[in-house]
């Protein structure tokens, strides 16, 4: 009796959560599709893909601060963390400048959202970690080092 | 299908911290299979989006160079407890997945 009760409540929730996913989905596919930026992730430089998204020189800034461990043992996980306070921030990048793609991500903040990403990333050999931060029309810039012990982009 | 997400959202002071794990293998397309010798074809996340209470508070562009199994955290002002965050993602074959939370 209870179990068969379990599983209705089960049923209902799950048909709900697919209706959602689909509801979310149906708006976005092409339009992501179409926005992801090709050019910028398959740049091989870390210049070419600066420019890809619109930075082609950014100037250095100390109002960025990347926490990013300084020896990775495991280059296929490493925890980067990118916090800003410039003013009228929309959007941050992250790049591992000796990957063979250096792009990693880019993340578009609006709506209240903070100047703070932090996410996992690979990296195939000891490298700068580059933040490139857009605000107000311009592009600031910071970079560490992270030494990689085994590198994480398979090969 | 696509696996299930995890996503957790809490206030400190004004600020909502909110932080998501996506189930994903994040092939980069240079791998090469081990047993086969083959290149494992890419399979990533491109498009991560966020919104909270339907308004669009971030929205991320990224590569196989993400971990596998995604993590991300970011950070929103403004919003209460108990308003609603959904984030959803789309990879490189067209699958995609989203996950809700309330802010608590």
């Amino acid at each position: 009796m209870n179990a068969l009760r379990r599983n209705v409540l089960k049923g209902a929730a799950g048909a709900g959560a697919v209706a959602v996913a689909v509801a979310a989905g149906l708006l976005k596919p092409t339009q992501a599709l179409a926005a992801w930026n090709k050019s910028a992730f398959e740049a091989k430089n870390v210049n070419d893909a600066m420019k890809g998204i619109g930075a082609a020189s950014p100037s250095d800034s100390k109002d960025i601060t990347i926490k990013a461990p300084d020896i990775a043992e495991n280059g296929a996980v490493v925890p980067v963390e990118v916090t800003s306070g410039i003013a009228g921030i929309t959007s941050i990048a992250i790049l591992a400048e000796k990957n063979a793609q250096p792009l990693v991500g880019t993340f578009d903040l609006s709506g209240g959202a903070q100047g703070f990403i932090s996410t996992r990333i690979k990296m195939g050999s000891t490298s700068l970690v580059r933040a490139v931060v857009n605000a107000g029309g311009k592009s600031y810039t910071a970079a560490k080092e992270v030494k990689v012990t085994i590198g994480g982009c398979g090969g | 299908m696509a696996q299930p997400m995890r996503i957790r959202a809490t206030m400190a002071g004004d600020v909502a911290d909110v932080k998501v794990l996506m189930n994903h293998p994040m092939e980069t397309g240079t791998r090469k299979d081990a047993k086969t010798g083959q290149l494992v074809p890419a399979h990533f996340i491109q498009e991560v989006t966020a919104t909270v209470n339907g308004a669009p508070v971030l929205n991320a562009n990224i590569g196989g160079a993400v971990s596998k199994n995604p993590y991300l955290g970011f950070k929103v002002k403004g919003p209460k407890a108990g308003d609603k965050v959904v984030v959803s993602w789309v990879d490189n074959k067209g699958d995609k997945n989203s996950a809700e939370a309330t802010i608590g």
